[in-house]
């Protein structure tokens, strides 16, 4: 039952993501959902946690929805002054992909050979969501901090996959996944400081001296 | 629960609604009133404000034609001809058939439409602005409510609008529909806030025409015929929100009259929360308008695949 | 000996940072490049041990590309000497580290990765290596912070994370897949586990997991239709990491995808994973071969080279066990001619200081040796004898009509003749006539020189004689790709 209803709010946040216009509030979607997907490992795996899975999940939960989300406050500070997300493709055209993706993440789940030991086929759906979500906003918004958003939200959705799939990995293994998540989120935020020093703005649609 | 038609009952119901819709309007703005540290308006001040404009005569341009005059006569009609329809607390309404949901829909379609061609029949250019405003808007509305009230149906596998709202219980908060309850309960609010006139709509207590979308298509009625208008505007909140808190709402108790009580109460609850949501929100910009519907239509779908995909 | 491998690029980064002085800094990175290189042979030399569950671990497929690695690297690194000497970049005073010790920093912790990488045997550690891998080299490439750096380095930055990104899906499919036979539980996610028990993985899983492996890491080496950043990040970055970024992070990237690619073969699905290849391949050579053709920046050029050759390498790997002793020999051919001629690229841009193919001529006339290593390594890219890689893509070519690929092996030489004529008309220009800029005849600087001049001499002596030792490592890689 909670897992239905936090896989609803997921997916009320990936459309909310979609439809968005401030920065600001992608950021804090990001957060909140990197959250929820904290709740949602608490959810499902029920059972007896040992040291290491607690601090696993507390740690993805502490860097993904208050660390880098305030990397990400902070760059954008430094650099954006029209706090706007500026998409190539509409809002409404956007929530329309969100519900397209919606379907066809349900529909996948259906058709799928599921292993024998998995989570209900609403997280996968999720999951599934929030990847498209993901990429999409990659694609189709032009600022740099909102593809770094993008990426972080892709990889909030692999990380739900890999719950609702139930694919433990070792815990170093996943704490090194953490790490290089964090460690890539941090170089990009550079690299948007540097860009904007240098152009004066982190409008992608600039980037295209480099093209045959 | 047994469907069979309680001819007194459904009556009552009707007389309940015909009798206590203004209050609707008096309570939201006596909410209002409260979160703006006043004491508010009388609750019965919709009453006296009827009874004084039945009592006016009304004036009539020289441009205008019988549509002008027409038009609040069809929307009063039309909004009475759906009340017929609804039903209260899970009683089965006065008129119902297979298919009613359709025919609901259209006739408020229809009234609306009426409405807009009063307002274009004027020749004022401030009707015409708000007559193309609000055909857009319920333009966008419309389908979300029709596969709003599909999810319901195919909820409860009937289609006529007694039946879906008689099969809902309390118990569906536990199964597992429970959270797709909530795109329905945000997409049917956006659309009643929509079809109502409500903040963040359009702002029912605004002077300036400009920004007005429903107020300023009936700017030039007076007399009874605003009277009328008034009076289907209340109707119009108490059965779209019976649409709502019929469906969020569902308490059937095993005594009827108890049912019906406990509708008429959540539809008061109902006004207490658009008082709320207009004392503490500013009207949306015209263009995010169409995303607010847009939103709404998206939550109405994905209500309904997810009953897709759960319904038993 | 493995922990040795990785401790010497962690030591030596973590001390460049710390080291003020900018000529003991590259004392250290040149210090930390041959004990680096001297630890690969120490390696070799202990041999290999069958891995089934390790972690971390060497086999022959692991020690040939590691090998490439460390001898770029060393290269580089001496390379690199000259090149910060003569490019000094002042600190930047509101900043902690200078601009260099992060250049130098970084491509230590680069080479670290990358042995990471080369040596996990874990899918996970493999990941974690390879974005690892992205991150590292990311500001390598912004060095100069010029406009056309950063964009080059933000497109590589973000579309290689998301392909990596994309290729943890993999991963993830790889765990499922095995979550289908209930006596596989608990078997530790390396891939020498997976392999041995390929048999039991679900077929629709695997099919999928190496789907996504391809296009992931197939995004960082390279492979079309994923290759939209490697031009830029290749041509924008310094030669020296240019170099290393051709010859040997496409290389590791391709090792993921080489070590799938055998656990499919193990559970009889080669022949999905096969076509894939091979279609990915041919498709990166034409498309590699389009632009080559009308290219006006020679760096770009031989960016879009590496596309070619990491397709090559692709159709080399999914053509059967008769092309992947020529795989192996041509991911070491490509490697080091590739670096020679980044490294000598690098020469002419800080010599004529353009790019732009059209303003540089004469190359022989103002730097001889440089000129003669251009030529020399042109005919080398496109497998001209007596070079090494007329030995690799002659025996993939013949593997590929030995195993009756002939459709294949018919479009993979109109591919290559298509980028010789491209090449020849642009390189060869370049090289020979009057210069197009008045430079002193100079004798040329030893850092500049030696490193391209020993790759190529390298190549030139795997065209004609390959030792022994060398021998028995391709045809022990090789046999572990084709061990179905």
């Amino acid at each position: 039952m909670i897992t239905h209803i936090i896989v609803a709010l997921l997916v009320l946040i990936n459309l909310q993501m979609l439809g968005s216009s401030r920065l600001g509030g992608l950021i804090r979607a990001v957060a909140l959902e990197a959250l929820l997907m904290g709740f949602l490992t608490l959810v499902i795996h029920t059972g007896q946690f040992t040291w290491y899975e607690w601090v696993v999940i507390g740690s993805t939960i502490t860097v993904k929805s208050v660390l880098l989300p305030l990397l990400l406050k902070r760059a954008l500070h430094e650099t954006v002054v029209r706090r706007d997300v500026e998409p190539l493709v509409g809002y409404s055209l956007s929530l329309f992909f969100g519900l397209l993706f919606v379907g066809i993440s349900a529909l996948a789940v259906v058709k799928m050979p599921m292993p024998p030991i998995h989570t209900s086929p609403l997280v996968i759906m999720a999951g599934m969501l929030t990847v498209c979500t993901g990429l999409f906003l990659i694609i189709t918004r032009t600022k740099a901090i909102t593809q770094t958003i993008g990426y972080l939200v892709l990889e909030n959705g692999i990380y739900a996959l890999g719950i609702a799939l139930a694919a433990e990995s070792p815990f170093i293994v996943e704490l090194g996944i953490l790490l290089d998540v964090f460690v890539g989120v941090f170089v990009m935020g550079i690299m948007i400081e540097n860009i904007n020093r240098e152009f004066d703005n982190i409008d992608t649609t600039q980037l295209t001296s480099l093209k045959d | 629960m047994e469907f069979r038609m309680n001819a007194p009952l459904a009556l009552t119901g009707l007389a309940a609604a015909l009798i206590l819709s203004p209050l609707l309007r008096s309570i939201i703005n006596r909410t209002k009133a409260r979160f703006a540290g006043r004491q508010g308006q009388v609750m019965l001040q919709p009453y006296f404000e009827l009874h004084k404009l039945f009592q006016k005569g009304s004036v009539y341009s020289h441009t205008s034609t019988w549509i002008f005059r027409a038009g609040p006569v069809v929307e009063i009609t039309t909004v009475l001809a759906a009340l017929c329809m609804i039903p209260l607390g899970g009683n089965p309404a006065l008129i119902h058939f297979n298919g009613d949901l359709l025919l609901f829909v259209y006739l408020l379609g229809m009234g609306r439409f009426c409405t807009i061609l009063a307002a274009m029949d004027t020749g004022s250019s401030f009707e015409g602005m708000g007559a193309s405003r609000e055909a857009f808007f319920s333009a966008l509305a419309e389908p979300s409510l029709l596969i709003g009230l599909g999810g319901i149906a195919a909820l409860t596998h009937s289609l006529s609008l007694s039946e879906m709202y008689g099969r809902l219980n309390i118990g569906i908060l536990e199964s597992p529909m429970a959270p797709a309850l909530v795109f329905i309960l945000f997409a049917f609010l956006i659309i009643f806030l929509t079809e109502n006139a409500r903040i963040p709509v359009d702002d029912p207590s605004t002077h300036l025409e400009l920004t007005m979308i429903h107020e300023v298509m009936i700017l030039d009625h007076s007399g009874f015929d605003l009277g009328l208008i008034e009076y289907a505007g209340s109707l119009k909140l108490w059965v779209l929100g019976l649409l709502l808190t019929g469906l969020i709402l569902p308490l059937h108790t095993h005594s009827a009259e108890l049912n019906l009580v406990l509708a008429i109460g959540a539809l008061f609850l109902l006004a207490v929360c658009v008082g709320v949501i207009e004392s503490t929100m500013a009207r949306f910009k015209l263009i995010r308008i169409p995303q607010l519907l847009v939103i709404a239509f998206v939550l109405a779908a994905l209500w309904i695949i997810w009953i897709a995909r759960y319904s038993a | 000996m493995i922990r040795t491998l990785l401790f010497i690029p962690l030591f030596g980064g973590l001390l460049s940072f710390m080291i003020a002085s900018d000529r003991l800094r590259r004392a250290v990175l040149v210090l930390t490049a041959l004990c680096h290189f001297t630890a690969v042979f120490v390696l070799w030399n202990k041999g290999f041990a069958p891995l089934g569950d390790t972690w971390l671990g060497i086999d022959a497929l692991g020690l040939l590309f590691l090998l490439i690695a460390s001898t770029l690297f060393l290269m580089a690194a001496v390379y690199t000497v000259g090149y910060l000497a003569g490019h000094p970049h002042a600190s930047i005073p509101d900043k902690r580290f200078s601009r260099e010790s992060i250049f130098t920093g970084s491509f230590i912790f680069f080479l670290g990765t990358m042995t990471l990488a080369i040596m996990s045997q874990h899918v996970g550690v493999f990941w974690m290596a390879i974005e690892s891998t992205t991150l590292a080299s990311a500001p390598l490439i912004s060095y100069q912070h010029s406009p056309r750096s950063l964009e080059a380095a933000w497109k590589y930055l973000l579309i290689c994370s998301v392909g990596i990104a994309l290729a943890l899906i993999g991963n993830l499919a790889l765990v499922v897949s095995a979550a289908f036979d209930p006596a596989l539980h608990g078997l530790p996610m390396t891939f020498g586990a997976l392999a041995d028990h390929a048999g039991a993985l679900q077929s629709t899983w695997i099919k999928g997991a190496f789907v996504f492996f391809l296009v992931g890491y197939g995004t960082k080496m390279g492979l079309a239709p994923m290759h939209t950043w490697l031009p830029d990040a290749h041509s924008e970055s310094p030669s020296p990491v240019s170099a290393l970024l051709s010859g040997a992070l496409l290389n590791c990237a391709f090792l993921g995808i080489l070590r799938v690619h055998i656990i499919l073969g193990k559970a009889g699905l080669a022949m999905f994973s096969n076509q894939l290849l091979m279609g990915l391949g041919l498709l990166s050579m034409f498309l590699a071969g389009w632009f080559i053709v009308q290219q006006t920046n020679f760096k770009r050029l031989l960016a879009y080279s590496s596309i070619e050759h990491m397709g090559i390498l692709a159709i080399a790997a999914g053509a059967g066990t008769q092309t992947h002793f020529g795989a192996m020999l041509h991911a070491m051919n490509h490697s080091l001619t590739k670096g020679m001629l980044f490294l000598i690229a690098g020469n002419i841009l800080a010599a004529f200081g353009t790019k732009t193919v059209s303003r540089v001529t004469g190359i022989i006339r103002v730097m001889p040796i440089s000129g003669i290593l251009w030529i020399a390594g042109f005919l080398s890219i496109c497998g001209v004898p007596p070079f090494g890689t007329f030995v690799s893509e002659f025996s993939i070519l013949y593997g590929l009509g030995q195993s009756g690929h002939w459709i294949v092996m018919a479009l993979m030489l109109l591919a290559l003749g298509i980028i010789f004529v491209g090449m020849f008309r642009i390189l060869i220009p370049m090289a020979y006539g009057e210069p197009s800029q008045e430079l002193p005849v100079s004798p040329e600087n030893g850092w500049y020189v030696i490193p391209p001049l020993i790759l190529g001499a390298a190549v030139l002596v795997l065209g004609c004689w390959i030792p022994q030792p060398l021998n028995r490592l391709f045809a022990q890689a090789a046999s572990l790709l084709g061990a179905y």
